[in-house]
């Protein structure tokens, strides 16, 4: 048993880069997914995995299959549209979800547009979005950076980001904080979701920064312990994921987030705060 | 005024296909890059070949633009590889309207059942690769030389039937492009023989190789299946990489139609040296492998190099 866990780890070092490479996009976009989460704002990482295509293009067309240009078109694309879409939900009658919608979508097709004008390429779009299994060390280290500077950001802003999840009204009403907040948090979920992109793939990114927090608003109350959950749902996805795809011969990124959905399903049902379970089955001291 | 505007759009409508015919040259359409360079060969200054799928573009995955249904509209001639290589073709044909000759190149050949030597399970690989349905057949007939003979056999006949003056010019085009191929195709089987039994075994990133493989003795080794759609999972990789270490392979190649970051990976972990750029489905828009014939001498060439070492 031990052995069947292990081995793989020990004998392969791309293992050992797919794993470290999961923990890191685990602990940095989880907790970010949980806000999103809490703010009913969970479609935006998939918007947004649309959003920055245009910036990724940009930045392979000028400099190739370079992580740093494309990381950086991917990230001006992204907080563009981030940017835009606040501004115009802040000063307008539009509320957040159309207008990051309009916005998406232009730059999805600004996006597709570049690509196609680059001639019938390779699909690009294959060369955008990158594998688990193919993880080196520029990725790595991407990756890494942006879950450590996830987590100094958010020390700085978890108060606010509370109060703009409980009442943002309020936090409106008394501080000038909201909008830098709101604007900073905005820039967390872009620059998480650029990272992962380009290293894992759309469905590895968007997968693990949103089914972990879902299956975790089962489990805690707390927003800290609702963090710590979903980080232990995310890690556990991808190490059972990555043994599924090792032994199973399972493509390794779909593999990750299905153990991700699963754990979600028994969360439904099982999970201690407003499952299935507590809502339709009477307790057993209860009825004593 | 409206009505003089609507006189000259239609006469100009009308005048369209004169416009095309004007040029006095066959208007030949290919599906990919390396048929459109067999084509031109074989048609040489008789024929206007537009390619589909250009340098360095993947067949599988293309999306066709309304300039190709344009370019296929006005086609006398189409050419295309055949062996469910072109998945789109049928409904761009459709889309088009062509109503005149579909020459498919490959016709006459024998075909290869895919590789599946790799641990691709057969409902794994019939999964992936949904909506390209390549059969159980490998398309890449064109790697193997003497498949490239019936390919050039079954362009001058297209062509002939098409244009039945220009038969004599294809006639010499075709017999004179024939003879190239007979010289590149002994290149390569003296290169292959220089190779000591054990070198002859080449990793690459898509199964584009076995015609090649099985006619000039070599075993080639890819961590996906024969479409670049399909991802690979933790298990292929593995065992490509334990293959590498256990029978001592020295080189990897990357292809120009996909993505090398795998490969790279796969290369590190095992030592094992990147041995260049490899063409498989695609040629490249400038040098080294601008012409099939180019392309084919560029992969042989980066392969013993890298593997006599």
């Amino acid at each position: 048993m031990i052995d069947l866990i292990l081995t793989p780890f020990l004998d392969f070092a791309f293992m050992r880069r797919a794993l470290l490479g999961c923990i890191a996009i685990s602990i940095g976009a989880t907790p970010i997914g949980v806000f999103l989460m809490l703010r009913r704002m969970s479609l935006t990482g998939d918007a947004m995995a649309h959003a920055i295509l245009p910036g990724a293009a940009v930045g392979f067309l000028v400099s190739g299959l370079s992580l740093g240009a494309m990381t950086i078109g991917g990230l001006v694309a992204g907080m563009a549209v981030a940017l835009l879409s606040g501004v115009v939900t802040r000063v307008t009658a539009l509320k957040e979800d159309a207008s990051l919608a309009a916005f998406y979508l232009i730059s999805l097709a600004g996006g597709v547009l570049i690509v196609s004008l680059k001639g019938s390429s390779v699909d690009l779009l294959h060369v955008l979005f990158g594998t688990v299994l193919a993880l080196n060390d520029d990725a790595l280290i991407l990756l890494c950076s942006i879950t450590t500077l996830t987590w100094f950001a958010l020390a700085l802003l978890f108060r606010p980001l509370v109060l703009e999840c409980a009442d943002p009204n309020f936090l409106r009403s008394v501080s000038r904080l909201s909008a830098i907040t709101h604007f900073a948090f905005l820039a967390l979920v872009v620059m998480n979701l650029v990272a992962g992109f380009q290293a894992l793939g759309t469905l590895m990114s968007v997968g693990l920064m949103i089914l972990p927090a879902a299956s975790a608003r089962f489990w805690a109350q707390g927003i800290g312990a609702m963090i710590g959950v979903a980080v232990l749902v995310a890690i556990l996805s991808s190490v059972v994921g990555l043994l599924l795809s090792y032994h199973l011969s399972l493509p390794s990124g779909p593999s990750i987030i299905l153990v991700a959905g699963g754990l979600y399903a028994a969360s439904v049902i099982l999970g201690r705060q407003g499952s299935l379970r507590t809502r339709y089955l009477p307790r057993p001291h209860l009825q004593s | 005024m409206n009505r003089r505007i609507f006189l000259g759009l239609t006469t100009a409508l009308a005048l369209l296909p004169l416009s095309a015919l004007a040029q006095d040259k066959l208007p030949v359409v290919a599906s990919f890059s390396i048929l459109g360079d067999m084509v031109a060969n074989v048609g040489g200054d008789r024929v206007a070949v537009t390619t589909l799928v250009g340098p360095d573009g993947d067949g599988h995955v293309y999306q066709p633009t309304p300039a190709d249904a344009q370019a296929v509209g006005a086609a006398k001639l189409l050419v295309i590889n055949g062996l469910a290589f072109e998945g789109w073709f049928d409904r761009l044909i459709e889309a088009a309207e062509y109503k005149g000759t579909v020459v498919v190149a490959s016709e006459g050949i024998t075909p290869r059942a895919m590789a599946d030597e790799e641990g691709h399970a057969e409902g794994e690989a019939e999964a992936d690769h949904a909506g390209h349905d390549h059969g159980n057949v490998d398309p890449h007939a064109w790697q193997d030389l003497g498949n490239a003979r019936l390919y050039v056999a079954n362009i001058a006949r297209g062509l002939t039937e098409a244009d039945p003056a220009g038969a004599d010019v294809y006639a010499a085009n075709a017999a004179a492009y024939l003879a190239q191929i007979d010289t590149v195709e002994a290149e390569v089987k003296a290169a292959v023989a220089a190779l000591p039994a054990d070198r002859r075994t080449i990793v690459t990133s898509h199964d584009a190789f076995g015609y090649f493989a099985a006619a000039y003795g070599l075993n080639f080794l890819a961590p996906q299946g024969v479409n670049t759609e399909a991802e690979a999972s933790a298990a292929d990789v593995a065992a490509l990489i334990t293959q590498i270490k256990d029978q001592s392979i020295g080189a990897v190649f990357v292809e120009n139609i996909s993505d090398p970051r795998l490969l790279d990976q796969i290369a590190a972990e095992t030592g094992a040296k990147a041995g260049g750029t490899l063409y498989s489905d695609a040629l490249s828009a400038g040098a080294p492998a601008d012409t099939y014939l180019n392309m084919m001498r560029h992969n042989i060439v980066t392969l013993t190099a890298a593997l006599q070492e």
